[in-house]
């Protein structure tokens, strides 16, 4: 928080730092006395900061304290498997996906010509009937939410004949949903990219497939990082859901430690410090990461740093303000 | 396909009360999210804290483990969340009077998720508000309510209208893990209702809940790309 901290006041002059100061002790008083009658007092009333509910997370000696937490690292470990695996998944299929939406728009135009008339229908019919079904797909799958998308799995594929182990369950839903946003990130952003880059790669012969893998892809990337890193916290977020399906992941672990223990609010509390810890540092890395690239090329001006609408808004801090500042 | 026609009142009852989560949500989210976002632009330190804090702690947690905090918690802290039973409104939307506190927990949980993403999103568009602006309002001799008023909303607004837009269908997707925690009867558990204990096929079943979260979503973002392009036009 420096002297940027926001466009709406001036730098104070040594009135209204006195002010601010007093405000401040204020606002600090009352929120103390506001915590203190109003989280700490039942929280205590109830016995929550007993040591007989603590003990075992953060107590060394207590005799579950090893046990607890080799639990609870088993279920992070597993966490963090079905996470790494969705999103290198979501990864490859997501970037075959936009280079596939992108490859058939750009057969959308092309006519066919020198071709049989009835074979170029054939193919225009083919290649548009296939960019509508990309598309359907991509609207679907954006729109559903990722608790139903991985229910339908866990559900479906058993209907099937197919059965795997609930982490493939877990790991497929989150592709399957991830694979959609991602693709359309990397879209948007190869459709942000200045058209002279496309009619360059053209001009000195590149076929369309070359001119998105060699030209497109890699900047889209580049712009992208931000928003795909992003993403991964989003995905880290979303393995919490394999409990519906009884992944063992963090959440799960917690539940079953909860059963013997009858502790909830403080494994939640250990559970929440630890997503926080993770996906906080993530964060920052997209951050640091945005800022690294707004640096080093003048990438900043492009329209397709804007995150596109899908995205969440996780990374609401740079998308929405880079794009927006119409400079 | 007989399902869909069999059990449509199933259906549209599980679509009347995720369409009733996601209202009472949003509309729930954006008052306290605004709130937040007044707290993260403040000039008084210890309230940027909280703001700032609020948002770091709930942008970065699992809405399962916020869920289980309200679940858990909002009992331990004496609370069954009857201040939600609010005389006319529960009325309307009836699930916020029923004795089961579920519907209500899950609702503030959703607020307290949402409220972070609010925040962010009305907070980038107050930051991509250009800052001459508001020093030029500020040497016309505007005061802080007039700046805010005339100057600094009015373009803010413009900039956070699509990213606030797409944190309420991220809202709507998120609302389906309601149903998992003990909410009778949306969407959600509807469908896991029909396909697990009633034992219908599962394709029917899974089309029809689909369409009904299509139904808010897509539509929704269509809105949200119109406004975008119309604004890139603009600009």
């Amino acid at each position: 928080m420096s002297q940027q901290t926001s466009v709406l006041y001036d730098v104070p002059g040594p009135r209204q730092r006195r002010i601010t100061l007093i405000s401040s002790l204020v606002a600090g008083v009352v929120l103390l006395i506001g915590a203190y009658f109003l989280i700490y007092k039942p929280l205590d009333d109830k016995g929550q900061f007993s040591m007989e509910l603590w003990g075992p997370l953060v107590d060394p000696s207590n005799e579950n304290f090893s046990l607890v937490w080799e639990r609870i690292g088993l279920g992070f470990k597993n966490t963090l498997i079905a996470a790494a695996l969705a999103i290198v998944a979501s990864l490859v299929v997501g970037t075959l996906l936009a280079v596939l939406r992108i490859q058939l728009k750009s057969l959308a135009r092309r006519r066919f010509t020198g071709m049989a008339t009835p074979l170029a229908y054939l193919l225009r019919g083919l290649s548009l009937l296939l960019s509508a079904v990309t598309r359907v797909c991509v609207e679907v799958f954006r729109g559903l939410p990722v608790v139903i998308t991985i229910f339908f799995v866990a559900r479906g594929f058993p209907e099937f004949g197919i059965s795997f182990d609930t982490l493939w369950y877990l790991v497929i839903g989150l592709t399957i949903y991830n694979s959609v946003v991602i693709a359309e990130i990397l879209r948007s952003g190869m459709e942000g990219l200045p058209g002279g880059q496309a009619e360059a790669a053209a001009a000195i012969g590149l076929s369309p497939l070359q001119t998105t893998r060699m030209i497109l892809l890699p900047q889209a990337f580049r712009i992208m990082l931000p928003a795909l890193i992003s993403q991964l916290v989003v995905v880290l977020k979303d393995t919490s859901l394999g409990f519906i399906i009884s992944y063992e992941e963090t959440l799960n672990i917690g539940k079953q430690i909860i059963g013997v223990l009858d502790n909830p609010i403080q494994v939640y509390v250990v559970i929440a410090a630890l997503f926080i810890a993770v996906n906080y540092s993530l964060s920052k890395l997209a951050q640091y990461v945005q800022r690294r690239l707004s640096r080093g090329r003048k990438t900043a001006n492009l329209p397709a740093q804007q995150a596109p609408a899908t995205a969440l808004i996780s990374q609401a801090e740079g998308g929405g303000g880079a794009g927006g500042g119409g400079n | 396909m007989g399902v869909l026609i069999d059990k449509f009142d199933v259906f549209a009852g599980g679509f009347w009360l995720t369409l009733q989560i996601c209202v009472l949500a949003a509309i729930g989210a954006l008052i306290l999210g605004a709130i937040v976002a007044v707290l993260r632009i403040s000039p008084v330190p210890p309230l940027r804290a909280v703001g700032t804090g609020y948002v770091n702690v709930f942008r970065n947690m699992p809405l399962t483990v916020v869920m289980f905090f309200a679940a858990f918690g909002l009992p331990a802290l004496g609370s069954n969340a009857d201040f939600l039973r609010i005389p006319v409104i529960d009325s309307l939307f009836t699930r916020l009077g029923t004795d089961l506190p579920y519907f209500r927990f899950a609702l503030i949980a959703l607020v307290l998720y949402t409220a972070a993403f609010v925040c962010e999103a009305l907070r980038s568009g107050v930051n991509a508000v250009p800052a001459g602006q508001a020093e030029a309002a500020r040497s016309l001799g505007l005061t802080f309510g007039q700046n805010l008023r005339y100057v600094v909303l009015p373009q803010s607004w413009k900039a956070s209208i699509v990213p606030l837009g797409s944190v309420i269908i991220a809202m709507i997707k998120n609302s389906a893990l309601a149903g998992f925690f003990g909410v009778v009867g949306d969407l959600s558990a509807t469908a896991d209702q029909l396909t697990g204990a009633e034992g219908y096929a599962f394709i029917p079943v899974a089309i029809g809940i689909s369409i009904g979260y299509l139904i808010m979503t897509v539509p929704l973002g269509a809105l949200l790309d119109r406004i975008e392009k119309r604004q890139a036009v603009a600009r």
